[in-house]
């Protein structure tokens, strides 16, 4: 045998693994506006993909789109989620399901204990998944776990929802909620933006240690390359103008870099 | 007492006045007199019967020194109206904090008149309304400062939350002041759940029920924070919260 390294890392194999999702000709309008004009996506589980794209381009407004936000209607085209039409679901369904979504900008939400909303949430997501819930000691030591890998405490854990966080300990806080929820599918939104070099570094181990399995998938949405130098991503797309303009592998993002959007969106 | 009040009595203004027609004439108030430095606390849940109505009229006098905090839970009935009539001497104080919950066809109203009759006396009152499908809450608030009462130390604050549409939230704050050296703080404000908090709750799993219960939770929590009948306050206001998010 020659496996020297701990781990190793099988790319996908299309055809042996199943789609974890697809979606094809999205089309979506937010305030009467079209935003995606015709996206098609293909994630399979154990892949992680990148979408790099300028501002503006609607890469929020995929994650919202994909999420179910109330206003972010979906005018044409289909999205199937680890076998389920995802846009038959009300948005706490997706996430019982397995989906989960970083948000670019966390919303603070004052009188809200952070820790009692999760185990709300967590034990929401099993009862919909007809498992049992979860007790108060056990969930305790599962945030707690959780918290302690992102290097956030649990007196903040006990915080009203990002009241009073730095941008980087929002970030971390959507890290340590993915953790607890342990999804199938993170979207995460612009997770590095507002992150120093440090932070960076501890969200992207979080994104591998919690996501990087199998039987899981990521969709990272990032404007810069940095990012993807802590989470190497299996396949690189570019939206421009609400659609998927070229695909590529890992270094696809490195020639956007390098190059601009201008030119590789042209 | 007296007449039948109508339409036209501003503190009847936003009655249910066939349901007042029922109940009138009213008993007497009932009287509460704190003596000198005594200190007092009371809590009411006004948890009349579904399609019942009820008038609650208390007459509030404190002495000199006095200290009387008064936690208020409107809720129950067709019609629902509690009256706090308070007069504060020398160096009083009046807490109130109240908290209105309706739903369904619900009238509920809470009227305090606050009259800081000497100096040095102070009263803080705060108000939270959830209301929900075609209810009504009301709050009139009257501070009357006499003259001579000065360092008067006022404070009336009313936010409601409309679940839908349909509910409607009447504030009426209102001031008369006859000293100049006073403090008089007031604010009404009138809103609904943020649709962005609401969505990020529901994103984690949380049914939309219980995302808005745990708003709402929040947004009344602080009101009955630290009182002698905190849980049982609380116990019933969740209840009724859920009732009416489902
Ligand atoms: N709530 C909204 N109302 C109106 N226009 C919006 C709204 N949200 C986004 N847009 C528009 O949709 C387009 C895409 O925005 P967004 O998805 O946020 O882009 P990105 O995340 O790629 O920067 C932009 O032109 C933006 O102005
Ligand atoms: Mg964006």
């Amino acid at each position: 045998m020659f496996i020297t390294a701990g781990i190793i890392w099988m790319p996908a194999c299309p055809g042996m693994l199943p789609d974890m999702l697809k979606i094809e000709n999205l089309h979506a309008t937010v305030a009467d506006k079209e935003i995606l004009k015709g996206l098609s996506l293909e994630i399979n589980a154990g892949e992680i993909h990148a979408i790099m794209g300028p501002n503006g381009a609607g890469k929020s407004t995929l994650t919202y789109t994909l999420g179910g936000r109330p206003g972010y209607e979906v005018t044409s085209g289909t999205a199937t989620f680890d076998g389920r039409d995802l846009f038959d679901m009300a948005p706490n369904e997706r996430a019982a399901a397995g989906l989960f979504l970083g948000f670019q900008y966390p919303v603070e939400i004052p009188g809200v204990s952070n820790v009692q909303f999760l185990r709300e949430a967590l034990n929401a997501q099993r009862k919909w998944r007809g498992e049992e819930p979860l007790s108060g000691g056990d969930f305790l030591k599962r945030a707690r776990t959780q918290a302690d890998a992102m290097g956030m405490h649990m007196d903040m854990m006990k915080r009203p929802v990002n009241v009073g966080f730095s941008g980087g300990e929002k970030k971390r806080n959507e890290m340590v909620q993915m953790g607890i929820l342990d999804p199938k599918l993170a979207i995460l939104d612009e997770t590095d933006s507002g992150l120093d070099i440090d932070a960076l570094r501890v969200v992207g181990d979080g994104i591998n240690r919690i996501m990087r399995k199998p039987d899981k998938a990521v969709l990272l949405i990032t404007h810069y390359q940095r990012l993807l130098d802590y989470v190497q991503p299996d396949f690189v797309h570019v939206l421009a103008a609400g659609r998927i303009v070229k695909s590529g592998g890992p270094e696809l993002a490195l020639e956007l870099e390098r190059e601009g959007y201008a030119e590789i969106a042209a | 007492m007296s007449a039948l009040p109508t339409r036209r009595d501003e503190a009847w203004r936003y009655a249910d006045l066939q349901a007042v027609a029922k109940l009138w004439p009213l008993a007497a108030p009932e009287q509460l007199v704190l003596a000198e430095g005594e200190a007092a606390t009371r809590h009411l849940v006004l948890d009349t019967d579904a399609g019942a109505a009820d008038i609650r009229q208390i007459t509030i006098n404190l002495a000199k020194g006095a200290k009387f905090s008064f936690q208020l839970l409107v809720m129950g009935g067709h019609y629902g109206r509690v009256e706090l009539d308070v007069t504060l001497h020398e160096g009083a104080d009046f807490d109130l904090g109240a908290v209105i919950l309706g739903n369904g066809d619900q009238t509920l109203e809470i009227i305090t008149t606050v009259t800081h009759a000497e100096p040095n006396a102070t009263s803080n009152q705060v108000i939270r309304a959830v209301l929900a499908e075609r209810s009504t809450g009301t709050y009139l608030g009257k501070v009357a400062v006499a003259r001579g009462a000065q360092k008067t130390d006022s404070a009336q604050s009313f936010k409601a939350m409309l679940i839908d549409r349909t509910a409607t939230a009447n504030a009426k704050p209102e001031l008369e002041i006859f000293a100049d050296d006073v403090k008089c703080a007031h604010g009404a404000a009138i809103g609904e759940l943020d649709a962005m908090s609401l969505f990020y709750l529901e994103s984690r799993g949380l049914t939309p029920a219980d995302a808005k219960r745990l708003m709402l939770q929040a947004f009344v929590a602080g009101v009955f924070d630290g009182a002698a009948a905190e849980d049982v306050l609380q116990a019933a206001a969740l209840q009724k919260l859920g009732e009416m998010v489902r």
